[in-house]
């Protein structure tokens, strides 16, 4: 890793246990015990609505488990990066793409402290690694969704995070972007940084996850991927449904502990 | 006239000294607070406080008649209230910011009109709507200069935060960063520099020298940085246009003063090479790569 701070990082480890997470009472994960370990790389795959997003918005804090637990070890909450599928970035804001990459030195820099000459080169450095040189001072608002996606990555590449998280990081990216991006990732892992991404491309998962966990609301399959994605837990997820039911009665699973 | 002559008026009187230094300082906090506001598709949210700290004025001054400290305090109660009240709705209920706002800074609005006729003439109603240069006393000036102040230290504080919570709320959140209170702390100042306003400019104009200055500046440049170094000047070449303009025609300072503003407006939407109407009609050349 050519960003300064970077001795291999011990990573950071992530685990839910027995959490249900959701919306207006409605679970999106029912019950889900899994586990991230430190240092592993994990994809996370299942059919729409299957409470990937949601997966990983409570990792961060964004949502409150509605009962069980969610555990980060390794690092504060606050310290994680995450990559989010929507993203609120105004585009329109006049900000150039040195300055909007410079924010993932938050945690170095805080709100108020000046950038120093080192601090310059780990941006300019960072933009190098997903090939955005030359990019410094262009606005927000000319970049393509490829080009946006990069700026993205290089700030991640800044926060240099223990536990990173990817919300379907590769959503109408090009190919030659995704193999790059995915270097990356690789990278970060070989670094021994935790990563976890939401997934939808199979075959990528394949060839580039180790581990995998399926989900459809509840857990149908955590490990290595090539046991993961075998045809009947494939066949298990797709037969999730999606719909809520508002009338379904209460959960009366006792907490399993 | 000469424009020596239109100087004039700053050299022989001193309510036009004060009103010009006054309008000059306030112009220097209100530029960055329009920028802002501007580019957080804010800009009607600015209006709508500027409406709903009229009722605590006109409170204050029933009370304590042309007391400027009590005025503020009025001024600064009714705009949070009205501020936490409209957040308040929207988190609560499904009507939308816009909605909830338009409906509170109404209804502000005509309290503030009812309080102060109860008690005072229209001559007080329009003061306090419209502004009138002199009523900047030496007490007015001393509260301009110490709103600039904290507005100026504010800003210095608060702009990376600030920016951030505008480009990328989400990543704000993440990293810990209190976007609430960034948000609060900006809602605040906006209303003291309001207020600072009142005087020269009425309640219902004091606004207007944050929101025309900064959206002229969006079409000379795209960086942040000169955009609000030039919505600083603008506002200051509208203040002392319109002041002289004022004094020249006997017109009242505030309007006077958002006129110039507005002019200045118009000329950018036309001209300014940043998205300007006439940049946009020409054919333009293209490079190539």
């Amino acid at each position: 890793m050519d960003v300064r701070h970077s001795e291999p990082v011990g990573g950071a480890a992530l685990a839910f246990q027995n959490a249900t997470i959701g919306y207006d009472r409605h679970p999106a994960l029912h019950h889900l015990s899994a586990t991230f370990p430190a240092g592993s790389m994990t994809a996370v795959v299942g059919p729409n609505g299957a409470g990937k997003s949601t997966l990983l918005k409570a990792a961060i804090g964004n949502l409150r488990p509605i009962g069980g637990d969610v555990r980060v070890s390794g690092c504060r909450r606050t310290e994680i990066a995450y990559l989010p599928q929507l993203t609120e970035i105004d585009r329109g804001f006049p900000l150039p793409v040195f300055d909007f990459v410079a924010m993932g030195l938050w945690h170095r820099r805080g709100a108020f402290g000046g950038f120093r000459r080192d601090d310059d080169e780990d941006v300019a450095r960072a933009l190098a690694r997903v090939g955005l040189v030359g990019f410094e001072q262009r606005p927000l608002d000319t970049l393509s969704g490829g080009q946006l996606q990069r700026v993205l990555f290089a700030r991640l590449v800044l926060q240099d995070a223990p536990l990173i998280l990817l919300d379907e990081p590769f959503t109408a990216i090009d190919d030659r972007t995704i193999h790059e991006l995915m270097d990356v990732i690789a990278r970060w892992n070989a670094e021994g940084r935790t990563v976890v991404a939401v997934m939808h491309d199979l075959d990528l998962v394949r060839r580039q996850f180790p581990r995998t966990l399926l989900i459809a609301r509840r857990a149908i399959a955590e490990g290595d991927t090539a046991d993961v994605l075998r045809p009947e837990n494939l066949a298990a997820a797709r037969h999730h449904i999606e719909a809520w039911d508002e009338a379904a009665p209460f959960c009366e699973v006792e907490p399993a502990r | 006239m000469t424009v020596a002559d239109l100087l004039s008026a700053f050299s022989d009187f001193a309510f036009m000294r004060r009103a010009l230094i006054g309008c000059l300082v306030l112009s220097v906090a209100a530029a960055p607070i329009g920028v802002f506001l501007m580019l957080r598709r804010l800009s009607l949210t600015g209006d709508a406080m500027a409406h709903a700290i009229l009722p605590g004025v006109a409170a204050g001054y029933l009370l304590a008649g042309l007391n400027l400290w009590a005025m503020t305090a009025g001024g600064l109660a009714a705009g949070l209230a009205i501020a936490l009240m409209a957040s308040a709705v929207t988190r609560l209920t499904p009507l939308r910011e816009d909605a909830s706002l338009a409906t509170l800074y109404l209804v502000s609005l005509a309290l503030g009109v009812i309080l102060i006729s109860a008690r005072g003439s229209a001559v007080d109603v329009m003061h306090l709507l419209f502004g009138s240069v002199l009523a900047i006393d030496d007490t007015a000036l001393l509260f301009i200069g110490l709103v600039a102040s904290i507005t100026v230290v504010a800003f210095a504080v608060l702009w990376r935060p600030l920016v951030l919570e505008c480009v990328d709320p989400g990543f704000l959140r993440a990293v810990g960063g209190r976007g609430a209170v960034i948000h609060v702390t900006f809602m605040l100042v906006m209303v003291l520099n309001l207020i600072a306003g009142f005087q020269a400019l009425g309640t219902l104009l004091s606004v207007g020298l944050m929101m025309l200055p900064a959206a002229s500046a969006r079409f000379w440049t795209r960086s942040l940085g000169a955009m609000t170094a030039l919505a600083m000047a603008f506002a200051a070449l509208s203040s002392v246009a319109g002041l002289i303009a004022s004094f020249a025609g006997n017109l009242p300072s505030g309007p006077a003063i958002i006129v110039a503003a507005g002019m200045l407006y118009a000329l950018s939407v036309a001209l300014g090479p940043a998205g300007g109407l006439i940049v946009r009609l020409r054919p333009a050349r293209h490079r190539t790569g």
